[in-house]
């Protein structure tokens, strides 16, 4: 006990601060005609996210760099972004993971309208969500719950941990070349329906989605599964729609 | 706050969309079959030209397909063949173009340069497969492969 108490200073002490090069890809509608990279310079230790990194700049450096982010833990979806390249949320993406011997460039994400610096119009992404009627439908009125086996809860759960953040359908490239493309997220919250055993209205999810802008523009690239921050099985679930829009029955 | 000076790349979706047969989901179907066909045809197609006979790859000459193509096996072999695997690649380019090309004129001229040159191909194919003889009468004994009995 007392050797960890005469540890602890010394473990603090060994945390070093490291200067990381931020290079953020800039948009002002009033001033900018096209995007231009900026580049910022932070300390930053290594337990810090690239959200605090952003935070930073804003509070200290430059208070016009604007971004969307709420909950800062990985829930609300809100700062879905593209990291070296990559589709991550930047509360959830460590700096110490992230090679910061060169610059950490980090942009909105693609495909959907940009607004502002890191920040884009999500409605479209929003309305395709919308169409595949992401709701219970159910003609019962039980007096009590709607009751469920573990089993047929346990067939949709890995789609009942979508955010929403937008990171798999910015990710796909059928979104970003197509414009009328469902996108990977929609198609999950549809699965999410779909496959829930209380849901009457799966036939007309499927019929939705059998649309040729549905399920068959999917190329199984799995863009989307590997930026999935919740770790949601993208391709897969969109396969089980393909599966059930072919039997025409979940 | 919009930004108009750089074009969205996204439009929004149409509230009413055209109800038609659905040839996503034919296609996407004919993709899998066929792909699962193809890989029993051209796998014993290889075989067969390549290792199964004598001399292997050295032994395939006009003579070796003119053999081939006596037998109607073959002749049904190379068809299905043909349409199968003209038919999957062309899907796939049709793909590639709905994919990529966004500008609809160039779009459709694509598609359907797509689709005259497969059809052209298919029953030129399918023509050269069912009308083949090696050795036509009324040609000149010199232009006769050695193989025939007018030579």
């Amino acid at each position: 006990m007392s050797t960890v108490l005469e540890e602890r200073p010394a473990a603090a002490d060994a945390i070093q601060k490291f200067t990381a090069t931020m290079m953020i890809r800039r948009f002002d509608p009033d001033v900018d005609t096209e995007p231009r990279w900026q580049e910022f310079s932070v300390e930053m230790l290594p337990t810090d996210r690239v959200l605090d990194a952003l935070h930073q700049i804003k509070w200290e450096q430059d208070g016009s760099l604007t971004f969307r982010r709420s909950c800062a833990h990985g829930v609300c979806g809100s700062d879905a972004m593209r990291i070296n390249g990559r589709n991550r949320l930047a509360c959830k993406t460590l700096m110490k993971d992230l090679d910061i011997s060169k610059p950490v460039y980090v942009e909105a994400i693609k495909g959907l309208p940009l607004e502002k610096d890191l920040v884009v119009d999500m409605e479209p992404f929003f309305a395709s969500y919308r169409e595949v009627q992401p709701f219970l439908q159910s003609s019962s009125k039980p007096e009590k719950e709607r009751l469920q086996s573990a089993e047929q809860r346990a067939r949709f759960d890995d789609t009942t941990k979508c955010i929403l953040c937008a990171a798999c359908t910015s990710s796909c490239p059928v979104f970003w070349t197509d414009g009328q493309y469902f996108g990977p997220a929609a198609i999950v919250n549809a699965h999410r329906f779909i496959f829930d055993s209380r849901d009457e209205a799966s036939e007309v999810r499927l019929d939705i989605l059998n649309d040729k802008e549905g399920v068959w523009r999917c190329r199984t690239t799995f863009n989307c599964t590997e930026a999935c921050p919740r770790g949601i099985q993208v391709t897969q679930a969109i396969a089980e729609v393909k599966a059930a829009v072919l039997r025409g029955r979940p | 706050m919009t930004s108009s000076t750089i074009e969205a790349p996204r439009s929004p979706r149409p509230v009413a969309r055209k109800r038609r047969v659905n040839w996503e989901k034919w296609g996407w179907l004919y993709m899998r079959g066929s792909g699962v066909l193809l890989i029993v045809l051209i796998a014993a197609h290889l075989f067969t030209n390549l290792i199964a006979g004598q001399g292997g790859v050295k032994a395939i000459d006009f003579a070796f397909v003119g053999g081939k193509w006596s037998n109607p096996f073959w002749k049904v072999w190379d068809t299905l063949l043909l349409w199968l695997a003209l038919i999957h690649g062309s899907n796939g380019m049709r793909t590639i173009v709905n994919d990529y090309v966004s500008n609809p004129k160039v779009r459709k001229t694509m598609l359907i340069a797509l689709l005259a040159s497969s059809v052209v191909l298919l029953l030129l194919g399918t023509l050269v497969i069912y009308t083949f003889d090696p050795c036509p009468a009324g040609s000149l004994p010199s232009d006769l492969p050695s193989f025939c009995p007018a030579q």
